[in-house]
């Protein structure tokens, strides 16, 4: 570049101007915000919110105290206990979820082998204690029932990728 | 006593009633300046801004202030007491005061002093006080830093602002502000003013402390600058005094360089004549502020170093040349404005 | 008129006591800020007078720009007020007998002080009234013609000041890199970037 062309382009702000005419342009755009509460994005099958133990069609649970997802869970938010039950099947007595150590990452419901743990599209759970957020069974139990048809369609999708 | 009444009494409950005219308005574009400034930004960044609050987010700036007045007003322990209070005071009051001789149409004007244009530089000059004495007297180093940064900002760009109003002056001919707007000017005036029109602007953006010249409240390295630790209503005086100052500033470049109440460009058409000049003011004043918003939304934060450069290096020298070369051209022409009565 | 007289009075009154706090404040922040407010008070009495163009010139130069520095200088530096007073007293017979000699030399001086005829009629209207000029141009009148000289020589003393201070601070210090705006500014994409499709297994010469 010349020297006169340098110094005009100096003396002249042009690339000031140049910026200023790209946030006006962007001033008349179309916005991007979803108004939040109101409206929402659409969010993956896979998306990994709040947990939900399942059951089957038929009102049995699914879980079958194997502990395989305590076993993995890395944070070591979950505890079992289980006993035979009346009928003689191996069920849980106790499964708790302390969802503030929860790191959502999805390992409980890989590791489960009959879909019974599985990480809901629900993530509007704030709550205005640390004690509400400590779930337990039949906190998740009711999750399963509210949001098992969602569950259950996610599931359906993802299917031929696992 | 009835005597006392109309030599005393009336005339200070019509100032009274004058200053309420202005200060009230004054009280409810700032508060909006907030909002439009929130809106503006929000559109250049593809966001929507507030909108919650009443329709369109119009009450915003009402439910700002109520939290503001709701919170605990802070005094650090170490800090020294009277100047601390003091000093959001003083940057509110000299905020205000300018308003005092600034004209709004023929006429419309609190007092129309002689000087008036040299009331604005100086009560604009004073605004550094405030600033430096919240620095000083939060005794916290971020603080500190802040009030230093702008006391120093502040002087060095005055200088290049003071040499732009001569150039104007030297066109004009007054230093009454009224008479600044009304003074003719031709066409190649305007061409010569323009640069000082830039020049003015820019350094209107450093004196009020506002992006991309905002480092002495630099959130990115002293946390919050000289206000950090103001609370509440202190703080509310610190932010409601830069917005005034913004319009203050908006107003002055209207009155200078973009000829005020006047129907824009001079035209004459019927139209838009008969729309009365406070208007035209409003609406000039509106544009301006909305340059201070979209460089607000455009320009990344001056470097200290790079701050003072272009104020001592660039203004400085660039407004002293073009002081001589307005100063040439009119002499040129046999422009000078001279009064009645005084030979050229 | 009266009212005239309450703000001449309460100006003058805040001017004397501010001009006391200045010395006797423990703090040289608040000596700082209240020689500031003195500055106030002086340009309110110039403003009385009639001279708004000098009160106006007093509040910029010294309250917006000369006291803010001092204000700077006093903030940054954190005198120690205490260790000041000692040297004072030290210095104490010095400072006396300089300060004598001064009050004799003003006391000399005002004892021989008349003030000329029309001395209150010119203070009334310092200029007649046909020329209608406001102090302004009055002032330029004056200083632009008759005092032209002084005018003129009082500037060279101020560049000579200037330049003064500025070459007994500057300092050459060798080694220091600077930045080069121009240079900076002036880069373009293309001078310093270079894009090559690179063939696997060959490299860059």
């Amino acid at each position: 570049m010349t020297f006169l062309d340098k110094t005009a382009r100096s003396f002249f702000l042009v690339e000031i101007v140049k910026g200023f005419w790209l946030t006006l342009k962007y001033f008349f755009k179309p916005k991007v915000t979803i108004n939040y509460p109101f409206e929402k994005n659409a969010i993956s099958p896979r998306f990994r919110g709040e947990h939900a133990l399942r059951r089957y069609p038929n009102g049995e649970e699914r879980c079958i105290a194997c502990k395989l997802c305590e076993a993995i869970c890395p944070a070591l938010a979950i505890t079992i206990e289980a006993e035979a039950r009346d009928d003689g099947s191996r069920r849980t007595t106790r499964y708790d979820i302390d969802m503030t150590k929860c790191i959502y990452c999805g390992l409980c419901q890989e590791a489960c082998p009959v879909d019974a743990i599985v990480e809901g599209p629900n993530f509007e759970f704030a709550t205005e204690t640390r004690e509400e957020l400590y779930y337990d069974k039949d906190k998740l139990l009711e999750n399963g029932e509210r949001w098992e048809a969602q569950i259950a369609a996610n599931l359906k999708m993802d299917a031929p990728y696992r | 006593m009835a005597e006392f009444f109309d030599i005393y009494m009336l005339p200070v409950f019509e100032i009274l009633g004058k200053i309420l005219l202005i200060v009230l308005p004054l009280l409810g574009a700032m508060a909006y300046l907030t909002y439009a400034e929130r809106k503006v930004m929000a559109a250049m960044q593809l966001r929507q801004g507030p909108n919650m609050v009443g329709p369109f987010g119009l009450l915003q700036p009402l439910a700002d202030g109520l939290k503001l007045f709701g919170k605990e007003t802070i005094i650090p322990s170490a800090s020294n007491r009277a100047i601390f209070v003091l000093a959001p005071m003083l940057t509110f009051m000299l905020a205000l005061i300018s308003w005092a001789v600034i004209p709004f149409d023929v006429g419309m004007v609190l007092a129309d002093v002689n000087v008036g244009i040299l009331y604005l530089f100086a009560v604009s000059s004073l605004g550094v006080y405030g600033i430096l004495m919240a620095g000083w007297a939060s005794n916290s180093r971020y603080a500190f830093l802040g009030g230093l940064r702008s006391a120093a900002q502040m002087v060095s760009y005055e200088v290049s602002i003071g040499l732009v109003i001569v150039t104007v002056i030297l066109v004009t001919g007054s230093l009454n502000l009224t008479e600044i707007v009304m003074a003719e000017r031709t066409w190649w005036m305007h061409l010569l003013l323009f640069p000082m029109f830039i020049v003015f602007v820019i350094s209107a953006l450093a004196e009020t402390n506002r992006a991309p010249f905002d480092l002495p409240e630099g959130e990115s390295e002293l946390v919050g600058g000289y206000n950090v630790e103001y609370s509440s209503m202190t703080f509310a005086l610190f932010f409601l005094g830069e917005y005034m100052n913004m319009i203050l500033m908006s107003a002055m470049t209207v009155i200078l360089f973009l000829g005020g109440w006047k129907v824009p460009f001079g035209l004459e058409w019927e139209w838009l004549t008969m729309v009365p000049g406070l208007i035209w003011f409003v609406l000039k004043i509106c544009a301006v502020l909305f340059i201070f918003l979209w460089s607000r939304a455009t320009l990344p934060r001056y470097r200290y170093d790079q701050l003072m450069r272009l104020g001592w290096k660039i203004f400085l020298p660039l407004s002293l040349l073009w002081v001589l070369v307005v100063a040439g051209a009119l002499i040129m022409n046999d422009a000078l404005p001279m009064p009645a009565g005084v030979e050229g | 008129m009266i009212v005239e007289a309450i703000v001449f009075y309460m100006f003058s009154t805040i001017l004397l006591l501010s001009g006391i706090m200045v010395i006797s404040a423990r703090n040289p922040v608040h000596s700082v800020l209240f020689l500031i407010l003195g500055f106030f008070n002086a340009a309110g009495l110039f403003v009385l007078l009639g001279a708004e163009f000098l009160a106006m010139i007093l509040v910029i130069v010294y309250v917006g720009a000369v006291a803010v520095l001092f204000l700077f200088v006093v903030m940054m530096l954190n005198v120690d007020m205490s260790r000041m007073r000692d040297n004072l007293k030290k210095n104490m017979t010095v400072a006396a007998v300089v300060g004598f000699v001064l009050l004799g030399e003003l006391v000399w001086i005002f004892s021989n002080w008349h003030f000329s005829e029309d001395a209150e009629l010119n203070v009334q209207t310092p200029f007649s009234a046909e020329d209608a000029m406001d102090n302004t141009r009055a002032l330029g009148e004056v200083m632009y013609t008759d005092y032209m000289l002084f005018f003129q020589m009082a500037g060279l003393v101020l560049l000579v000041a200037m330049i003064g201070a500025i070459t007994l601070t500057l300092r050459h210090r060798p080694g220091v890199k600077r930045q080069k705006i121009n240079e900076q500014v002036n880069r373009q994409v293309k001078d310093v970037l270079r894009v090559e499709q690179v063939e696997s297994g060959s490299g860059i010469v």
